[in-house]
């Protein structure tokens, strides 16, 4: 089929072209290193401490980390001309708009995920966490970049969008943000967090089954055809 | 075939020509200015009612005393910025799907009035906040979703600022608030589930008040007050927005140097 066809190419192009620009991989990765180094320098090196606000503190970074990256979804592509090219091909919009997300997740957010242990450690969070801490930020992450596509859609013409974008999907990320820390503090305590977990997952089912179809109008409307 | 022609009997054409006027802001603005007093009037006599009956003659809480007396301000302010935003949503989407300027128009200043009783509700709720639970903020599950709310307010007037082109700008924000409304209820559960020290919700739908008559009432009067001051006020914001987008239409200035 031509759509699977061209799905499966622009997926390969943009994981070329984040690979080969090496940049879009580790400058999150940097970014969500040092942000967890502010934390035990503004508020205590007390190990103790540091365990308590190590789920959120994770988290909040993982979330800021994924966030300041999706700026750049759609925006090279619109700025040399492709995306238009894209939107005009027989491809349907709603896979234009997953294949962005899936490049996204899989340049930011796996690699976010895999250093995510290292740094709990340093933050003196319970090893007993670490496996659900990782299957919080596997269900959550994409679920933000599908949602924060959204937003990058909205914002891909405008001369201001950097500032912008955190302002429109900040409000929507609360939600996986509450469950994906609200399980780590579960096991900490010592309790079931298979709810929490759960409502992850549908909340990542439920922004794949909407998100790309809202993003693709989102393109066609900030490219001046929707 | 002009509108004045089909003067068809059938309830159904009827209805169709009732929604195609709207279409015409020439018709609207023609009609909004007799709506204006039939909104105005009534909302100045409900809010005022409302809340001198509440401030000074409904019965204290045997708890709270008089200080729960803010509740008619707050409950209605909070109740307020909560349909304004579901009827944003709705006049976006008439927008995304019909293109009806009207429908873009009633979102847009859906925004700055709703937002406007979201920060009404959260000032409201911290001067509450410090007699009965001794601070002016607390990260209240329900203080906190109304401050969502707002953020989600403020990212949408955000949006239709920075976009230049109207048409875009109003498109735009439509599948914002959309998307919004849809996340509206995920975010509050969650963040109830996060935390709670409120009290349950005061007026539910399916239910009756736990309140007697003479303590819910008056704050009912101000509810039902506030959505036709909101209609005013949106009445009043769209006429000027009508006034701005077609100042060099004929009727429109034939109009406005007969007046």
């Amino acid at each position: 089929m031509a759509a699977d066809l061209g799905f499966s190419a622009l997926l390969k192009r943009d994981l070329k072209l984040a690979f080969r620009q090496k940049s879009d991989v580790i400058n999150p990765l940097m970014f969500f290193v040092m942000v967890i180094t502010l934390f035990p320098l503004g508020i205590s090196p007390d190990p103790n401490e540091l365990a308590v606000i190590a789920p959120g503190v994770v988290w909040v970074a993982a979330l800021l980390a994924s966030m300041l990256s999706m700026e750049n979804m759609f925006r090279s592509d619109f700025d040399d001309g492709s995306l238009e090219r894209m939107l005009v091909s027989p491809l349907p919009g709603f896979l234009i708009a997953l294949a962005k997300v899936i490049n996204h997740f899989l340049v930011t957010g796996l690699p976010l995920v895999i250093v995510s242990p290292v740094l709990a450690y340093m933050l003196n969070m319970p090893s007993e966490a670490y496996g659900v801490m990782m299957i919080t930020l596997l269900l959550g992450l994409p679920t933000l970049s599908l949602v924060g596509a959204i937003g990058s859609a909205l914002t891909v013409g405008l001369k201001r969008g950097a500032l912008l974008l955190p302002l429109l999907v900040i409000p929507l990320f609360i939600p996986v943000l509450i469950f994906g820390t609200g399980a780590v503090q579960g096991v900490i305590v010592d309790q079931p967090v298979s709810g929490q977990l759960s409502i992850l997952a549908a909340l990542l089912l439920f922004s794949l089954a909407s998100a790309p179809f809202a993003c693709a109008a989102s393109l066609k409307i900030s490219m001046g055809n929707g | 075939m002009s509108l004045s022609e089909t003067t068809s009997p059938n309830w159904k054409a009827r209805f169709k020509r009732w929604f195609h006027s709207w279409a015409s802001p020439k018709w609207f603005y023609e009609k909004s200015e007799r709506w204006l007093p039939w909104l105005s009037i009534p909302a100045v006599l409900l809010i005022l009612t409302g809340l001198v009956w509440g401030l000074l003659f409904a019965p204290q809480d045997y708890q709270q005393g008089n200080s729960f007396r803010i509740f008619y301000l707050h409950v209605p302010a909070a109740f307020l910025s909560q349909s304004i935003f579901m009827m944003m949503a709705i006049a976006g989407g008439i927008n995304l799907v019909w293109r009806i300027k009207l429908a873009d128009m009633a979102a847009k200043h859906c925004a700055p009035i709703g937002a406007s009783f979201a920060v009404l509700a959260l000032a409201t709720g911290a001067i509450w906040g410090k007699p009965t639970w001794g601070a002016w903020w607390v990260w209240d599950a329900r203080l906190t979703a109304m401050l969502i709310l707002l953020f989600l307010y403020l990212g949408v007037i955000a949006l239709y600022s920075a976009i230049d082109n109207r048409e875009t700008a109003g498109r735009s924000t439509a599948v914002l608030s959309l998307v919004g409304l849809v996340n509206i209820p995920i975010i509050k559960y969650s963040v109830e589930w996060w935390n709670t020290l409120h009290q349950p919700a005061t007026f539910k739908l399916t239910e009756k008040p736990a309140m007697p008559f003479e303590m819910w009432f008056p704050a009912l009067l101000v509810v039902l007050g506030f959505y036709l001051f909101f209609g005013w006020m949106l009445f009043k914001r769209m006429r000027a927005e009508v006034v701005e987008r077609e100042f060099k239409a004929k009727w429109l200035q034939d109009k406005l140097r007969n007046s």
